[in-house]
């Protein structure tokens, strides 16, 4: 069932250590119950393919939050503020599981809410989603988009603001993950994905993995060259079934 | 990519951005997915006044980068062997004393 009359609104929330955390939330009209769904965007920044995104949920039936992890790094355009917040080293995981763990919060406590949530992100917010369903609770159904170094090739690249690899939480996931990945990719590559798999299994976690030939990174994107609309949309409605699945 | 990673440092000088001319004074170079250029991965330079936090941006194509350094650098070897006289060429950077 599409829900093609929607409510989208951006809404203010307080945040890891209390900070003002700016969102969008997406829903249908109506009473709902909806499910839940958390989007977490990409290192380039909080822009409008992650709004658009929030409004897709929507349409196919839930209550979406997106949160913009660099609401402390002031207003302007969106890849400007992405450059300054990759310029002032990124957003800790720390801040990250705070940030998303009230927007969850805000999302839950919503009368149109079901009170069952999912985690979703590309890219960077692959890798965070990922560790969101580790280390954060009540969480039903995790989303794994082409999450960069959820395995850390070289322990080098591990630093204050992200100072463990997400995959070293993986006992802690509770909530069966999707993974979506493009073949083509370097970051996460094959034998990364393989492997995250691998442990995934081997740690008796419910899982599913989808790899998509000629298609690399950031194939959902509309807007990049990397865009594989047939792999995409396939991958779209894996993502549908398995929230449909888990979330309902 | 998707990584934080990037290199940094200062620089002094000026660039023309969305208000017009500024100071600059912090260069910002990382290698990943650019915003608008249309390729996977680019060279991206952010020119910043850390002041006021404008910048102005760049995003090049790998090649198109490195062909960059070198033009800069064949620039500034000719450029100060003219002005400078060959015996004071050289590398510099930073604010004027």
């Amino acid at each position: 069932m599409m829900y093609r009359d929607l409510l989208c609104q951006e809404i203010q929330f307080k945040g890891h250590d209390g900070g003002e955390c700016v969102a969008y939330y997406a829903r249908p009209a109506g009473a709902g119950p909806f499910p839940g769904v958390a989007f977490i965007h990409h290192i380039p920044g909080w822009n409008e393919v992650c709004i658009e995104t929030a409004r897709r949920f929507a349409h196919h039936g839930y209550a979406c939050i997106t949160h913009n992890l660099y609401s402390r790094y002031g207003e302007g355009d969106a890849d400007d503020i992405g450059a300054r917040a990759r310029a002032e080293g990124g957003v800790s995981d720390e801040q990250m599981l705070g940030d998303t763990g009230a927007a969850i919060a805000w999302l839950r406590a919503r009368p149109e809410a079901n009170g069952r949530i999912g985690i979703i992100g590309y890219c960077s917010g692959g890798r965070q989603a990922y560790l969101a369903g580790c280390r954060l609770p009540n969480i039903q159904a995790v989303v794994d988009c082409w999450g960069g170094r959820v395995i850390v090739k070289d322990s080098a690249a591990l630093n204050a603001r992200q100072p463990v690899a997400a995959i070293d939480y993986t006992k802690e996931l509770a909530a069966p993950l999707l993974g979506i990945f493009g073949n083509d990719d370097k970051e996460p590559d094959a034998e990364q994905v393989n492997k995250t798999e691998a442990i995934l299994k081997s740690l008796g976690k419910t899982c599913e993995f989808h790899r998509y030939d000629g298609a690399g990174h950031a194939f959902f994107d509309w807007s990049r060259v990397s865009y594989r609309p047939e792999q995409a949309m396939d991958a779209w409605k894996k993502i549908f079934a398995f929230y449909g699945k888990h979330l309902a | 990519m998707c990584s934080y990673i990037t290199e940094k440092t200062a620089i002094f000088g000026s660039a023309k951005g969305r208000g017009g001319w500024m100071s600059v004074d912090t260069a910002v170079v990382y290698y990943d997915h650019p915003v608008h250029a249309q390729l996977d991965h680019a060279l991206n330079i952010d020119i910043v006044n850390s002041r006021t936090r404008e910048r102005v941006a760049i995003e090049l194509s790998a090649a198109s980068a490195r062909e960059l350094v070198a033009r800069i650098q064949a620039a500034l070897d000719s450029g100060e062997a003219i002005h400078l006289g060959s015996a004071q060429a050289g590398p510099r950077s930073g604010a004027p004393a």
